[in-house]
């Protein structure tokens, strides 16, 4: 594709802190090469308002390889912008045109509040982890290479729940902030190995009962979130999750 | 939600299966006979009751899901593009459970109503003479009735085509090679049962049955 330069307006959302309320602030960029990512385009935009002496604009950001899940960006209406399958890091200004207006929001969430500008608190995806989200092992040596035999089919299937990167564009996307694409991926990598067994229905239970202690929406079955995770997670994995759910709820005695 | 909608579903099979008995074009006779049937047996009174309870658990549990889901996102985006991760009917059960319930109020006082005077005016025994089905020919007279029961239609295709395949994902029913199957019934159960309950008042105001 061809490399082209080009000028644009953002409307970015301004928030000091947690309480405070915040608005839309415009913003102009000049020269930005179609071959930048986004976050690329917003260092540019943040050492010029640097250089001027302005607050720049607060963002998430870790690996920008498109695997650490910390861009949160609601972009032009959509969680990390027009592209499918991606995050905002990988997002590249050739998805724009010279002259465009952009819009650039904050998850919107009331689990995932925000801490400032472009930041939001997920610390609900790590409480919902802690609640479940692991396995038990004896300490002492590794245990042998492939001494468990696991199912080719579940292995894989368990591994692409596993590839969930906790960005939390699932719930950005839902009518209903519902994280039930993030729990049942979380659910489901475990539930599908022999490793995963010894807490299998108590993980369930306490990590959707931590999910609805959050604040988190309930599932209506849009599947807004399949069509917006980055890693592609499957809503297959959310009916594991109900399965797991009514198996658990009928045979515990929790 | 999804166990309270699968059961409303199989009632809608024996409702409108009941009230195609009037496309036998035979002035009602077979259609009559069904209604009283329906009206009469006692295990299906008694399950009437079970319709009701179920009704009501469904309106309730989408109303509490509602109130939820709405607490959710307290700031909601400026700017959204839910079209193009979802479908709009998918996202407007709520609207569509609402137009239907204002549809069922109407079509419970029309006919549900007048069906229950007639069979207790009478200590519960004899109601031979309600024809129920010159009931509906008389309603159907009339444009703005025929036309609320197409709108009522309406919301039931577009709430039964994402209720359908919705339901069993929430029961943990989502299956590679089930699934495409479940979603084909589904969206040839709304087809058909929609088209079937529409036909019913356009047919009587156009005049295609007698």
């Amino acid at each position: 594709m061809e490399h082209y330069n080009m000028n644009l307006t953002l409307k970015v959302w301004k928030q000091k802190n947690s309480t405070a309320k915040g608005n839309f602030e415009t913003y102009q960029v000049k020269d930005i090469s179609s071959e930048m990512s986004f976050l690329e385009m917003f260092d540019v935009l943040n050492e010029q308002l640097i250089t001027d002496g302005k607050d720049p604009i607060a963002f998430d950001h870790d690996c920008r390889e498109g695997i650490c899940g910390a861009c949160s960006m609601y972009i032009d209406g959509r969680a990390h912008g027009p592209w499918s399958k991606n995050t905002t890091c990988q997002l590249h200004m050739r998805a724009f045109k010279d002259g465009d207006t952009i819009v650039v929001e904050p998850w919107r969430a009331a689990a995932f509040p925000v801490i400032k500008d472009l930041m939001v608190d997920r610390d609900a995806f790590d409480r919902i982890i802690q609640a479940g989200g692991y396995i038990s092992v004896n300490t002492g040596n590794a245990v042998d290479a492939n001494s468990l035999p696991i199912d080719k089919k579940d292995a894989d299937t368990s591994f692409d729940a596993a590839s969930c990167i906790g960005c939390g564009a699932c719930v950005a996307a839902c009518k209903n902030s519902s994280a039930m694409l993030f729990v049942s991926a979380k659910v489901s990598q475990l539930a599908l190995l022999p490793q995963g067994e010894p807490e299998r229905e108590a993980r369930v239970l306490n990590m959707v009962a931590q999910m609805d202690k959050e604040g988190f929406g309930n599932c209506t079955n849009t599947y807004a979130c399949e069509a917006e995770c980055p890693k592609g997670i499957s809503v297959t994995n959310i009916a594991r999750m109900n399965r797991e759910f009514l198996k658990a709820g009928l045979s515990t005695e929790q | 939600m999804g166990l309270t909608g699968l059961f409303l579903i199989s009632f809608l099979i024996v409702h409108v299966g009941v009230n195609a008995c009037i496309f036998v074009n035979d002035g009602g006779e077979t259609f009559n006979t069904a209604a009283r049937f329906m009206s009469h047996n006692w295990i299906l009174r008694i399950m009437e009751i079970g319709l009701f309870a179920g009704l009501i658990l469904h309106i309730v549990q989408g109303f509490m899901l509602w109130k939820n889901n709405s607490s959710a996102r307290p700031v909601d985006y400026n700017i959204k593009k839910a079209n193009k991760n979802s479908k709009w009917y998918s996202r407007s059960m709520g609207l569509l459970g609402t137009l239907l319930l204002f549809f069922l109020i109407i079509h419970v006082s029309k006919f549900f109503v007048s069906t229950k005077i007639a069979l207790y005016a009478n200590g519960g025994i004899n109601d031979a003479s309600h024809n129920l089905y010159l009931e509906m020919k008389e309603e159907f007279q009339t444009w703005w009735v025929v036309l609320i029961y197409i709108a009522g239609v309406v919301s039931l295709f577009w709430h039964l085509l994402h209720g359908f395949q919705s339901a069993f994902q929430t029961l943990g029913i989502n299956h590679k090679r089930y699934t495409p199957i479940i979603k084909a019934i589904g969206v040839g159960y709304t087809i058909i049962v929609c088209i079937l309950f529409a036909l019913m008042p356009i047919s009587f105001y156009l005049g295609w049955i007698q």
